[in-house]
């Protein structure tokens, strides 16, 4: 089986998963929206600078959650599921194609509702062009989120603090992500070329899947 | 191939515990290997060396003709299987849809997983999610992974403990067709009388070391 049917077997068994077991949308997303609802009330009488921030909360909660998902999916690759991969074969960078795949496409569902609640709850003034370049930067930020995501489980598989471990290592490597995505939205806002925050994240989402395809193998021979 | 799996002198750690010491081991093509020995001896630990998912530390090894120790090592692992103390299924998938997964991951027909549904008994059962499953259909599924993927080496940890005759059956099936294909197998139990009855060579496992016990 060629590496790419391999990948995208991996994701589809993985999107079934979380249909059936809905891990990370029906319990993060939920939480995610809350928030979104608690940073209003919390401005008070000053409920009027709502639309100035929607933009700034909706990329800060996107993130957390965002990584909540990431994480998330990569702590249900379990040792026996992986032992099962290594036996019948399947190529460890597709693995690591395959479930980055799956996670991207869940983490920008993800995104995408929470975006669209965002602009409902805060009223923003959403440039023509935000309606595409929003979705474009949820996505391209929803592959480099996986990626990290995929690659911290990985590094830290089997090992006690996973869960801790994993966070410190997604959170710093996840600002380039972070500033790419907030400032294409702010260069709408101020009119000027979105090019250079979109090529950072494309840059880092290249760099990201580069390092896990790349450190597949070896990661998958240290754990043994 | 002159043999199917040998170790000279290995060596294995889990973390900084060393778990296996000086352990000398040969399995012929054709025959099978019976592994006894306390709990927390190191059974498991032996069985998923040789399944090249543990890595050995120290010594020489070959399994199926590849260095234990080298890069092609990775070529030779879709032609070994391993039932495990727990089943190796995906709970949340149907017992077809854990076959039909592994059938495309290895690029098999399609057809051969309704054919080994029916030979291990699980045909009109095959709509049930594995987590919903008893341990005995779990362990059918696992006989019906193998026979889906025909493997020259067979490791099996305790895997007649807690079957049925049926079942138990199945596994002795798998095993005679493993053997008769010129493969090998190595079973793990602590039912002496068992490998002493079925096994060409016995071992005994204690604290790390293995030792020849027929």
């Amino acid at each position: 089986m060629s590496f790419w049917s391999q990948a995208l077997e991996i994701a589809r068994v993985d999107l079934r998963l979380e249909r059936r077991i809905g891990d990370s949308l029906r319990i993060v997303l939920p939480f995610a929206v809350v928030s979104l609802l608690i940073v209003p009330l919390a401005l008070g009488v000053r409920l009027s600078l709502a639309p100035q921030i929607g933009f700034a909360v909706f990329w800060a909660l996107g993130i957390l959650f965002g990584m909540q998902i990431a994480l998330r999916h990569s702590a249900s690759d379990s040792r026996v599921r992986r032992d099962l991969y290594t036996l019948l074969g399947v190529d460890p960078a597709a693995r690591f194609v395959g479930r980055t795949i799956s996670g991207a496409l869940l983490t920008f569902a993800f995104l995408l509702a929470l975006f669209a609640t965002m602009l409902v709850i805060y009223g923003p003034d959403l440039p023509p062009r935000g309606i595409v370049v929003g979705p474009l930067t949820s996505a391209l930020l929803a592959i480099g989120l996986t990626e990290l995501g995929t690659l911290a489980g990985e590094v830290t598989s089997d090992l006690r603090n996973r869960s801790t471990l994993a966070s410190l290592i997604v959170a710093p490597l996840a600002i380039p992500l972070v500033i790419g995505a907030s400032q294409s939205i702010e260069a709408l806002a101020r009119d000027t070329s979105i090019l250079p925050w979109v090529l950072l994240i494309l840059a880092t989402d290249l760099a990201l899947a580069v390092a896990g395809v790349g450190l597949a193998r070896p990661l998958e021979d240290a754990t043994r | 191939m002159p043999r199917i799996a040998f170790l000279a002198q290995a060596r294995v750690s889990l973390g900084d515990q060393t778990v296996l010491q000086d352990i000398d081991f040969t399995l012929e093509r054709g025959h099978i290997a019976g592994v006894t020995g306390p709990n927390g001896s190191g059974k498991t630990t032996l069985l998923r060396t040789l399944a090249t998912l543990v890595r050995v530390d120290q010594g020489r090894g070959e399994i199926l003709g590849s260095d234990i120790k080298g890069d092609d090592i990775v070529a030779v692992r879709p032609s070994i299987g391993l039932i495990g103390h727990n089943p190796t299924t995906i709970p949340h998938l149907t017992l077809r849809e854990n076959l039909d997964h592994v059938a495309k991951l290895r690029s098999l027909e399609p057809s051969r997983v309704d054919r080994v549904l029916e030979v291990v008994g699980l045909g009109e059962v095959s709509a049930r999610t594995a987590k919903d499953s008893s341990y005995g259909m779990q362990r059918r599924l696992e006989v019906a992974r193998l026979l889906l993927t025909k493997p020259r080496l067979l490791l099996l940890d305790e895997s007649l403990s807690g079957l049925d005759v049926a079942a138990s059956e199945l596994i002795s099936a798998l095993i005679e067709r493993t053997v008769s294909n010129d493969g090998g197998v190595v079973m793990v139990s602590h039912d002496t009388d068992l490998l002493k009855r079925v096994c060409h060579s016995l071992f005994h496992l204690d604290r790390g070391r293995l030792e020849d016990a027929k």
